[in-house]
């Protein structure tokens, strides 16, 4: 049987209009965007240039403000070393929160090793930032605040509108990775005032190895990579020409669907919702009830561990923050800064629908997890029928 | 309800790469038909370890008779390692004397499992731990009679 995929926040298939969209690029039109003296360097960068257009409207953006990068992992460390290392003579001191992706956090991490201070902002019990908490911390030697847009996990949408608002006022560079948001609901940089935001292709049915960073005109940041001059300096290598294609289709293609997905899988999402709250009891929700991506659910079964849940629904794709099911054996990092229990975080499930899932799927997974969840909660030492 | 047991102690923070595919075929089918599932009323001993914030707790209750464990029911709250570990202890302990029971160990467990992946061996000890407080928890209960069959 075909394992039912709902893990869309990890990863989302491969669209094929997409596919088709890059074939040409990794067949026949295989020529370097470089390459100015002969029509196949000519025809590769005519897609770039397309591709970087179709990035930049999805997002608000100008085409120039766009940096192709190997992915958001990439793009987040360009935006926040790049930044770090441009503006050192300004300041040291940089803003970030909790429950950021680990590529903006280990990369803090990382510098605060070169000597920058990092403030790893609290979040209240929904997952949100609070903005005036943000104006609070900042100092005359703050030179970088990066808060995400949506929190992969949870599903989360933070303040960043008043955060980027806070940012202007005070004249700080605001950098938000929007690897969850964008392209699924919203995400422009002139209404979220970003300065810096990191975006990922395969997050929004694009493939996998390709990601941009939007670089508001005037900032300035530091390469990571240095070399050939590519994407004005800031980003040596030649480019991923497939997968700058494949990033820009998709871009195009959400642009399109974004309004009305968004609306059926919030539809989708809380029937699911509904449907476990009826059947199951002692059912906690993680993250905010409204402010939240269209397709996440993340759930707490009382009295069952995640990955034993995970284990008996065994037709779903889906993931935990449980300890057990990380490779680190720690629990969800995000869960326990929204002081989610220890012990309920091991008991959660995160499931995150997307553009292949229907009714029908939603049904059958109330049904097996209603079903498993009895089961194991019999099994369970700590459970009494209450 | 959840028991007050504190919070996890970082005791298992290690790290290597681990899915859900490493699982043998003998996990797994003891993990979905895991045997001697429940309480047995009136044990011969008892035995609960674990911790909800560490993310597994196991109750086991044997009952023994002339000094062989005769049955064992188990309760695990925790992942498929834990629970089949669980699973498999009361199968291995059935029909054994005491000393026999003391000498099976989380390795022996994990064995007749067909192994387990090794970030998840942690999740066995949990089994062993049970089996020596439940063994702990008899030979308390037991001690006075002990004593008095041997003035006898």
């Amino acid at each position: 049987m075909k394992i039912i995929y709902m893990d869309h926040n990890a990863t989302t298939p491969l669209d094929a209009e997409i596919l088709e969209a890059m074939m040409p690029y990794l067949t026949n039109k295989f020529g370097n965007p470089s390459s100015s003296t002969h029509a196949y360097g000519w025809e590769a960068r005519r897609a770039v240039d397309e591709a970087r257009s179709q990035v930049a409207e999805l997002i608000g953006a100008h085409p120039e403000e766009i940096v192709f990068t190997s992915g958001a992992t990439e793009a987040d460390n360009l935006a926040i070393k790049g930044v770090a290392h441009a503006y050192r003579d300004r300041g040291n001191h940089i803003i970030t929160s909790q429950i950021e992706h680990k590529a903006v956090l280990e990369t803090c991490k990382f510098l605060e090793k070169e000597g920058f201070k990092v403030t790893y902002l609290p979040v209240d019990r929904y997952g949100m930032v609070d903005p005036e908490k943000v104006r609070g911390t900042i100092t005359d030697r703050t030179i970088l605040i990066s808060i995400m847009f949506v929190n992969s996990e949870v599903g989360t949408i933070e303040p960043v509108e008043k955060i980027g608002e806070i940012a202007r006022e005070k004249g700080v560079l605001f950098h938000s990775d929007a690897v969850q948001g964008a392209g699924k609901i919203e995400t422009k940089v002139d209404k979220l005032k970003t300065d810096l935001l990191a975006i990922s292709g395969h997050k929004m049915y694009g493939p996998k190895g390709i990601g941009a960073l939007y670089l508001k005109k005037g900032v300035k940041i530091e390469p990571l990579l240095h070399g050939g001059g590519h994407e004005r300096g800031l980003r040596a290598g030649t480019e991923n020409v497939p997968g700058i294609v494949g990033l820009g289709k998709a871009c195009q293609k959400a642009g399109r669907v974004m309004d009305e997905e968004a609306e059926r899988l919030t539809k989708l999402r809380n029937r699911l919702y509904q449907g476990i709250m009826n059947r199951i009891k002692r059912v906690y929700l993680n993250g905010h009830p409204e402010k939240r991506l269209p397709g996440n659910l993340n759930l707490s079964f009382e009295f069952v561990e995640g990955e034993s849940l995970i284990l008996s629904v065994k037709n779903f794709a889906i993931s935990s923050g449980s300890a057990c099911t990380s490779s680190s054996l720690e629990s969800s990092y995000v869960l326990l800064a929204m002081q989610v229990p220890e012990a309920l975080s091991h008991c959660s499930l995160r499931i995150c629908l997307g553009r292949s899932n229907t009714e029908e799927e939603v049904d059958y997974l109330i049904e097996e997890l209603s079903k498993n969840v009895a089961r194991l909660r019999e099994m369970s030492p700590l459970y009494k029928e209450v | 309800m959840w028991l007050d047991f504190g919070r996890c102690p970082p005791c298992i923070k290690r790290c290597s790469m681990y899915n859900l595919e490493e699982y043998s075929a003998k996990v797994m089918e003891h993990y979905q038909n895991p045997r001697n599932v429940g309480e047995i009323v009136d044990p011969s001993g008892e035995g609960t370890v674990g911790n909800p914030a560490c993310g597994d707790v196991m109750k086991l209750t044997i009952k023994v008779d002339n000094g062989r464990i005769v049955d064992a029911k188990f309760k695990t709250f925790g992942c498929g390692a834990a629970i089949a570990t669980s699973s498999m202890v009361t199968e291995m302990v059935k029909g054994k004397t005491i000393e026999e029971a003391l000498k099976i160990t989380n390795k022996t467990v994990a064995e007749a499992l067909d192994g387990l992946p090794k970030i998840k061996m942690h999740c066995s000890v949990l089994a062993e731990d049970a089996l020596r407080a439940a063994i702990e928890d008899f030979r308390k209960k037991t001690a006075g009679q002990e004593k008095n069959a041997q003035n006898n």
